[in-house]
């Protein structure tokens, strides 16, 4: 049988030692204020990494200069040793609250959207993109939902549709904002389970989120950002109380107690930057 | 039933209605599939805009030709695309809120086309034309026109489908996908404006919105996926094109209003009979 899956056909070329993902000196300004100020880091092919700071602290801003749709104001970002405007691989996944849930489509016509860069201007989606739409369906357990209006889907349901959006692009670096924002504990589970599934398949993950234990216990490396970068590495290396003190000043408090620190965020689950 | 059929067939006995029925099918439909993408990305406010911004056009071809049709219609046809083209500048650059900016640039564009067709002394009768709409006035030649015009229309809809959708549901996913973004908006804009000179005749700049989001926000209601969406569209656009007419037979009412008419209509019962459907 035909591999349903297979990540090969690239829109630009892929240098194989390069990084898939290089963020060099970015600054991005809006009318003259800072939104990110020099931003450095490197990113390996599979890894996942979150993404975590306060409200205000940039994090939609750097995943926006990541996906091509902003210009940095100063500094560049490769995607595999290339500029992001010829890749078709890095994917983004929307906030809820970005997206238009009464629009008139079903999931898998969201879904198949993710195929278009496949399927090429101005050309019909054939059979096997059909097909490749209900494999990525059913990779994140949303098969029996395909010709559902989105706007019927549960919010677990939602972020899981866009995951399989973007496998259907064929993403290799997959930016996801804030996707567990607003879901009940087995809503998250259910796409923390589909996002560690990623892994078997090298795909790289960056998530933005606010819940620290999450991002300690479920991720590789943590970015901290708070328009600059405060912090990036292990968990274990980067919650540490300096760094959380630097990025969030005032809105963290720290509570110790027997077992151990507890934190205490007060800036969780508003509309981010 | 005889008499039925004779209340259905005695107005086509003559040539004018008969066109205008086949005028007002074709606008109906033109305008209710491109009316699709005003109401799913909410233009409602850019098309009646739009539609009032090529009345100085109008008039300038109105002027120059003394009243000719065919002249009216391509200057129409050029001030349209112009205007198009021009918002989707406006908006990027404006340093005041791109509402603002569209409210004060049509509204003075649609008051200089009064000005310039208020030199001729007889201007009411064409005015009230231009602004309502004459569809029982469309000669055969202005009907190839329109039909051509529209059946461009519908073709690029139809190839771009997907390209489309994509630019209305999610312009982030369409940058990411290396999709000509800018040229895809820009196009959609001029096809809004062609649609607005496909339909001139038949409703007029003033009425002309209603034309373009009526039927749309009618099958907005009734369906789940876009090309459903579209062909229902279709369906009540070419139904009030027609029933308006027959209405304006019958009433003796001008045209364009009955038609924009019968289709608020449409959209009332659909909305009665509708529970509130799916909510985000």
């Amino acid at each position: 049988m035909r591999p349903v899956l297979n990540l090969t056909h690239r829109h630009a070329r892929h240098d194989a030692e390069a990084p898939i993902l290089e963020v060099n000196q970015v600054t991005v300004k809006y009318n003259g204020r800072p939104a990110l100020e020099e931003i450095t880091f490197l990113l390996s092919a599979g890894e996942h990494i979150a993404v975590v700071g306060p409200n205000g602290a940039g994090k939609s801003t750097l995943f926006k200069v990541i996906a091509g749709v902003l210009k940095p104001t100063q500094g560049v970002v490769r995607i595999a040793g290339h500029h992001p405007g010829s890749h078709i691989c890095v994917a983004y996944v929307p906030q809820s609250s970005q997206v238009e849930w009464t629009f008139p489509v079903t999931v898998a016509d969201v879904v198949m959207m993710g195929r278009a860069g496949k399927v090429g201007l101005l050309r019909r989606p054939g059979r096997r993109d059909w097909e490749y739409v209900h494999h990525c369906l059913e990779t994140v357990g949303l098969t029996g939902l395909a010709s559902r209006q989105i706007g019927a889907l549960s919010g677990g349901e939602r972020q899981r549709m866009f995951i399989a959006r973007a496998l259907a692009q064929e993403a290799e670096l997959m930016l996801m904002d804030e996707p567990l924002t607003g879901l009940d504990v087995p809503a998250q589970e259910e796409v923390l389970r589909v996002v560690d599934e990623l892994r078997t398949r090298r795909v790289t993950v960056m998530m933005a989120t606010h819940d620290l234990n999450l991002a300690a216990s479920r991720f590789d490396r943590v970015v901290l950002l708070n328009r600059r970068l405060v912090g990036i590495g292990h968990p274990r290396d980067v919650f540490t109380a300096p760094l959380l003190q630097a990025a969030y000043g005032e809105h963290l408090r720290m509570v110790q107690t027997e077992a151990g620190v507890l934190l205490l965020s007060d800036t969780c689950c508003g509309r981010g930057l | 039933m005889d008499r039925w059929l004779g209340f259905l067939i005695e107005p086509l006995s003559y040539p004018f209605m008969l066109r205008g029925l086949i005028a007002a099918v074709m606008v109906g439909v033109v305008c209710a599939v491109s009316g699709t993408y005003v109401v799913l990305r909410g233009m409602a406010f850019l098309g009646d805009a739009l539609a009032h911004a090529i009345l100085p056009g109008i008039a300038v071809g109105y002027l120059l030709s003394g009243g000719e049709r065919q002249a009216i219609f391509w200057w129409g046809l050029g001030t349209a695309v112009l205007t198009a083209l021009g918002i989707g500048t406006i908006g990027k650059r404006a340093r005041i809120r791109e509402d603002t900016a569209i409210g004060i640039i049509f509204a003075s564009m649609f008051a200089l086309g009064i000005a310039l067709i208020s030199t001729v002394r007889s201007y009411a009768v064409d005015l009230a034309h231009f602004l309502f709409g004459n569809v029982l006035g469309i000669s055969a030649r202005d009907l190839w026109l329109t039909g051509a015009l529209g059946g461009l229309v519908l073709l690029t809809i139809i190839a771009l489908y997907k390209e489309f959708l994509i630019i209305s549901f999610d312009p982030i996913l369409a940058v990411t996908l290396r999709l000509p973004s800018g040229f895809l908006d820009h196009l959609l804009l001029v096809l809004i404006a062609l649609t607005t000179i496909v339909a001139l005749q038949a409703v007029g700049v003033a009425l002309m919105v209603a034309m373009l989001i009526t039927p749309a926000a009618t099958a907005y209601l009734l369906s789940n996926r876009l090309p459903t969406m579209m062909l229902l569209a279709a369906l009540i656009g070419a139904f009030s094109g027609v029933a308006g007419l027959y209405l304006s037979y019958y009433v003796n009412v001008a045209s364009g209003a009955a038609i924009v008419l019968v289709s608020t209509a449409t959209f009332m019962l659909v909305l009665l009979f509708t529970r509130h459907r799916r909510s985000a």
